[in-house]
């Protein structure tokens, strides 16, 4: 059966779109554009953090005496202040509209790497649910077209989202200096445009075979064996450049600090998503009456990996935050000092969405049916994994100027709109159930 | 008073999975099926209860978690206070991420051994138990259905039995109270 994008969807997306570009719009118009503005800023909003403490700080030398000295120095040191803050606000519009790329983006790659793992084990349950699969993947060329051309932004220095790209920083950064020869913008792009151009290509010709085998013999199977193939290839591949691009992407916006599991918990966070993302949609259009097929056992599947992906990620996590806390070395303690300081409610409000919500809700058997219950975990996932992202941009980018205010839902709104729209309309392209996939008989008959 | 039970033996998990469904159409009595492995979906045709087990195994869990918080309280902040990671708070909260691996263990030790003990205890097994089930067959390819004859005509059933593919029926008299 063909699927319809029903008008109203189509309008609901293009008014997100609408709504999210007006909100990039007015979070770049409303950024700051001198130090000037900032004061203003600061005093109009009665965030007179910095203005009482540099006051006070002032009355109490003035009494100790050495006015002229106090007075110049404390300028200066304003100065600074006020100049760190404007590069922090004017980073916030970029930073929003990178986190949602990036996250709307994250989802449809998650959706691919889970699409082969399907196919490289040979799976029976999951058959009936690849073309949800295939049009979530839909989204990996806009996305990732969008995600390069931010990329390109940052990487050559056009806003100043990584410092590493700042070649003034860079002068005066040993550290940055010795890990220019993998950090600098020219060649991040070119591993950019491999990684993109690697899952993409594996996205065509599987999209490719898929559509091949419903106009093909009956038990024709050839075109299940060559995605098969070329789904185990793209396995390693993937796995070795989605590290590579959480380094690139992700981790570089704190280039003094690395953690060797970083490319796993990104990794993790990306299949949770992607499999909730696929659990929703599935129940969005059983709900609209199509994928009759499917039936409470796979939405049953789709939830225990929601679950052991959650509990993954949460393993990760603490795995990488308990090494650092314990060992207490300067250099690597600072990344978590300044989430616990700066970003004390999003940092640990994540964790409890992200773990302790789906594991309560998520544990019980039967809960894993229940249709609404599948779908409120889920939403809290993707929420929390919005916020996993922020908290691992943002500090680097925005530091304490953080919040999540117009740019931030402006811009995941955009993404949202333009993510829905994409994917429904790749799912009108071809009939929501696959031909001739040895499995697919297994998968119709699935029963838990 | 003891009544009389037929068992019927199968040799394959599917004929035994279509016999139970059957017999439990034909309204007799089905006392037990011995399998030599666990046969997916056989208590939901058997219309057994689903397992309470779960539930035991996620209270021992907190029970375990509970251990875990009053041990390491005990030895590592009040008995002896330890400087952890260079952190000398002597505090359990700020702590505490040191404690979570052991937490986590004895989450799952107490959940995982209480759990089996239950099953042992609430299945009435102990060491040196002599075995129940009535055809050593069934601990190595053959499946046994144990059908309650109570008031119904034995040679009927017996007919019954062999034509939803038994490839052997014998009529025993029940002497126990299992």
């Amino acid at each position: 059966m063909n699927y319809t994008l029903p008008s109203k969807l189509k309008l609901f997306a293009i008014i997100l779109m609408v709504l999210g570009a007006v909100g990039i719009g007015a979070g770049f118009l409303s950024a700051p554009g001198s130090t000037a503005e900032v004061k203003e800023m600061m005093a109009a909003h009665g965030d007179d953090h910095g203005e009482a403490s540099t006051q006070s700080h002032h009355t109490a030398k003035d009494s100790h005496g050495d006015t002229a000295h106090s007075a110049s120095h404390d300028a200066s040191d304003e100065q600074k202040h006020l100049e760190h803050t404007l590069h922090q606000l004017q980073n916030r519009p970029w930073s929003a509209l990178y986190v949602a790329c990036f996250f709307f983006f994250m989802i449809a790659l998650g959706a691919l790497a889970f699409y082969a793992v399907n196919f490289a084990a040979q799976a029976g349950w999951s058959p009936v649910l690849f073309r949800v699969m295939e049009a979530i993947t839909a989204y990996l060329v806009p996305g990732g077209i969008i995600m390069f051309v931010l990329l390109g932004l940052s990487g050559f220095h056009i806003n100043h989202l990584f410092v590493w790209a700042d070649p003034e920083v860079v002068a005066h950064d040993v550290l940055l200096q010795g890990k220019a020869g993998w950090l600098n913008g020219t060649w991040m792009l070119i591993r950019a445009a491999i990684f993109l151009g690697g899952w993409i290509t594996y996205r065509h010709f599987a999209v490719k075979f898929s559509r091949a085998g419903d106009i093909a013999k009956e038990n024709d199977y050839s075109n299940f064996k060559k995605t098969f193939r070329i789904s185990a290839g793209f396995l390693v591949f993937f796995l070795y450049t989605e590290s590579m691009m959480s380094w690139d992407w992700i981790m570089s916006f704190d280039p003094h600090w690395f953690s060797t599991l970083f490319g796993w918990y990104v990794l993790a966070g990306m299949m949770v998503c992607a499999i909730t993302t696929i659990a929703l949609i599935t129940i969005f259009l059983k709900s609209q009456g199509y994928l009759e097929i499917v039936n409470d056992s796979h939405i049953h599947d789709l939830a225990k990996f929601m679950f052991g992906f959650s509990i993954f990620w949460t393993y990760l996590w603490f795995s990488q935050f308990m090494l650092i806390w314990y060992a207490n070395i300067p250099e690597e303690v600072t990344y978590f000092m300044t989430r616990i300081e700066d970003f004390n409610l999003p940092f640990f409000g994540m964790l409890a969405m992200n773990f302790v919500f789906p594991l309560l809700l998520l544990m019980n058997s039967d809960y894993k049916r229940v249709n609404w219950f599948v779908v409120l975990t889920g939403i809290v996932i993707l929420v929390g994994h919005y916020i996993d992202i922020f908290v691992m941009v943002m500090p680097g980018t925005v530091g304490k100027s953080w919040f999540i205010g117009i740019p931030e839902i402006g811009s995941v709104l955009f993404f949202l709109g333009l993510f829905i729209l994409v994917v429904f309309t790749a799912l009108t392209k071809a009939p929501l159930l696959l031909k001739n996939n040895p499995f697919m008989k297994e998968s119709k008959n699935y029963h838990y | 008073m003891a009544s009389k039970v037929i068992h019927a033996i199968y040799n394959d998990d599917d004929i035994l999975m279509h016999a139970v469904k059957q017999t439990r159409a034909a309204h007799y009595h089905i006392e037990e099926v011995y399998t030599p492995f666990p046969v997916h979906g056989l208590d939901k045709v058997m219309g057994l209860e689903p397992t309470r087990i779960a539930i035991t195994s996620f209270m021992y869990g907190i029970v375990g978690l509970c251990v875990a918080i009053t041990m390491m309280n005990f030895i590592m902040i009040e008995d002896w206070p330890q400087d952890i990671g260079g952190k000398p708070s002597f505090s359990y909260i700020e702590n505490m991420p040191a404690f979570v691996p052991i937490m986590f263990e004895m989450t799952v030790f107490f959940a995982a051994h209480l759990m089996v003990i239950t099953f042992y205890m609430r299945s009435k097994l102990w060491p040196f138990k002599k075995a129940e089930n009535p055809d050593v067959r069934t601990t190595d390819d053959h499946f046994l259905m144990a059908v309650d004859t109570a008031h119904h005509d034995i040679d009927k059933m017996s007919k019954f039995l062999q034509d939803t593919g038994a490839v052997e029926i014998s009529i025993v008299e029940s002497d126990d109270d299992h």
